[in-house]
């Protein structure tokens, strides 16, 4: 029986956290330790001394990891990017699902290669979510701004709902706009005049 | 047109790569320039080497960190241009400029050996300084400063990453005593009410090469027509950025949420050089804080390279003389003089010079006969000589 590795993730959602914690738990028998504060990032890393460490890649703290990749860091082995240690396929990868591993150097890859997939495959989910929500604000946002043009519309013109909408959506079909935006168009127009 | 994809960190001194976007400079050169800000110098560096973008705004030292085989990337990076010349602020928290007013220094913002001298007397025990990223010309600065001033690194001070947007709030927490950082942040602190603004990078040396116009090695070695045409679109923004008649225009374009998403009239005091120093409102002139064009600063000078080459070396025990040969091949004068022939830009004739020995405005044979080279020296007086430490 190999013995686990000693994993860090550096996450502040402390959601975000439990669910990386859960997918890497299923890969192996590990010690995960998350670490949700950013501050003093490489000296509570360096007193851990951990196998391999998980970040964000959109985190801005992840430069801070940086130090111990200098020979004369805080931390006994030395770390390497993961992009040195094996194919860059998996790096590549890692990288565009979100996710960077600092790795202690000399750790087999066949040893890594289990817990990046697995953290792969989870922050490809967290981008999926990400982009779900943030097109339901969009929409939600839109809609409310086509409401408040259409109310506009409704007492300037003294049109009903569906003629209002109806009038939106021909200015935006001749001016060749979406209806959401000649909406906020008229809405700060409105605005200004009122 | 064809289509290149840029990565850049928000600040001040991206503007060559926003500006040749947004006022179509890299267009005149048929570039379609697709602009990624990144959250990080590391993961800009990532997507650099991994292909996700062709070129990115980066700090002088990281390609050549990668010639010396240090920082953990296997992928060689080199320098089509410089970018910027200085252009970093170095300040410290409200707590230290107090003690520093107290033993009666004036904030001169000019003398970086009273400066320095003043610091090291009023730090209470080991000085804790934010930079923006291990391989960076903020660390190498600190470093020259405080150890010709007798306060070498170990056990002086403890030099701590910290991003550049979070370096006030790093100030704020206790968590540093004082930073260099490039421009907006610097004032974002002061704008903040958690620091003072101590020294202009200028102070210590007069025209340190700062972020680069970065590119992989094998990129620039297949793209020879696209690596020219890149070097010219950035050459043009930087001879229209340095016309003062542009800083606010410059301002105003940086300041957009995409790109600093900073108050223009902040962005504004690093490109005319005035700022705001305290909460006080005290105001100091730095002239010239930051150059993109004049005096060749988009020149990539090899000795340039070699110097930061052998700063590193010293550091982390690498042998200095083959640092500095391998650093001087990373910064592509060459493919900098190939690509701007023709165009009226006036370039040296020598691609390496001893650095710190401009002390005013110095005539040098190029191109057109009639370069003029800013002050290049270092606050203590030393030189470089790229040729015996190459040797």
């Amino acid at each position: 029986m190999i013995p686990g590795l000693s994993i860090i993730v550096v996450e502040k959602d402390r959601d975000r956290a439990l669910l990386i914690v859960d997918s890497l738990r299923a890969a192996g028998d590990h010690d995960i330790h998350v670490i949700a504060d950013e501050t003093g990032l490489a000296r509570k890393i360096a007193e851990r001394n951990p196998d391999i460490v998980l970040i964000d890649v959109t985190s801005p703290s992840r430069d801070m990891l940086e130090e111990l990749t200098l020979a004369s860091g805080p931390m006994d082995r030395p770390v390497a990017m993961f992009v040195d240690q094996t194919d860059q396929g998996l790096t590549k990868a890692a990288i565009e699902a979100g996710v960077s591993a600092y790795v202690v150097d000399g750790l087999r890859a066949d040893r890594l290669k289990p817990i990046l997939d697995a953290a792969i495959a989870r922050f490809h989910m967290f981008q999926r979510m990400r982009i779900e929500l943030a097109a339901t604000k969009r929409a939600l946002e839109e809609r409310k701004v086509i409401d408040r043009a259409k109310g506009i519309l409704m007492k300037a013109k003294r049109l009903t709902e569906e003629d209002a909408y109806a009038l939106l959506r021909k200015a935006a079909m001749d001016q060749g706009r979406k209806v959401a935006d000649v909406a906020e168009a008229l809405v700060t127009a409105a605005g200004l005049l009122s | 047109m064809t289509a290149l994809k840029v990565g850049f960190i928000a600040l001040v001194d991206a503007a060559p790569l926003i500006v040749a976007h947004e006022l179509g400079f890299a267009a005149e050169e048929g570039l379609a320039l697709t602009l990624t800000r990144a959250p990080s110098w590391s993961t800009l560096r990532d997507m650099l080497v991994l292909g996700q973008i062709d070129a990115a705004h980066m700090l002088a030292p990281v390609p050549v960190a990668t010639a010396l085989g240090v920082g953990g990337v296997a992928t060689r990076l080199e320098a089509l241009a410089v970018l910027s010349v200085n252009g970093t602020m170095i300040g410290v928290s409200t707590a230290l400029a107090d003690r520093l007013r107290q033993i009666g220094y004036g904030f001169d913002f000019a003398d970086a050996a009273a400066a320095g001298l003043a610091l090291i007397r009023a730090a209470d025990g080991r000085l804790r300084i934010g930079v923006p990223f291990p391989f960076s010309m903020h660390a190498e600065l600190i470093y020259y400063w405080l150890s010709a001033l007798g306060l070498p690194a170990d056990p002086g001070i403890v030099i701590h990453t910290v991003p550049p947007p979070l370096m006030a709030q790093a100030l704020a927490v206790g968590d540093i005593d004082a930073f260099c950082v490039g421009e907006p942040w610097g004032s974002v602190a002061v704008e903040t009410g958690v620091g003072a603004l101590l020294l202009p990078g200028t102070a210590i040396w007069a025209f340190a090469p700062e972020k680069v116009l970065a590119v992989r090695q094998d990129w620039a070695a297949s793209q020879p027509g696209l690596t020219a045409r890149l070097i010219r679109a950035a050459w043009r923004a930087s001879r229209w950025l340095d016309d003062p008649g542009s800083h606010m225009t410059t301002a105003e374009v940086l300041s957009r949420p995409p790109y600093l998403d900073v108050a223009a009239e902040i962005i504004e005091r690093a490109l005319s050089g005035r700022f705001v120093i305290s909460g006080r409102g005290e105001e100091r002139q730095a002239d010239p804080f930051i150059a993109f064009h004049h005096g060749a600063a988009g020149f990539p000078w090899r000795s340039q390279a070699a110097w930061i080459g052998t700063q590193l070396a010293g550091r982390m025990g690498l042998d200095p003389t083959q640092a500095a040969s391998a650093a001087r091949t990373v910064f592509r004068s060459d493919l900098y003089r190939q690509a701007l022939r023709g165009t009226g830009a006036d370039l040296p004739g020598a691609s390496e010079k001893v650095e710190g020995t401009v002390s005013r405005p110095l005539a040098v044979a190029s191109e057109s006969g009639k370069l003029f080279l800013r002050p290049d020296q270092f606050f203590d007086g030393r030189v470089f000589d790229p040729l015996s430490a190459a040797r």
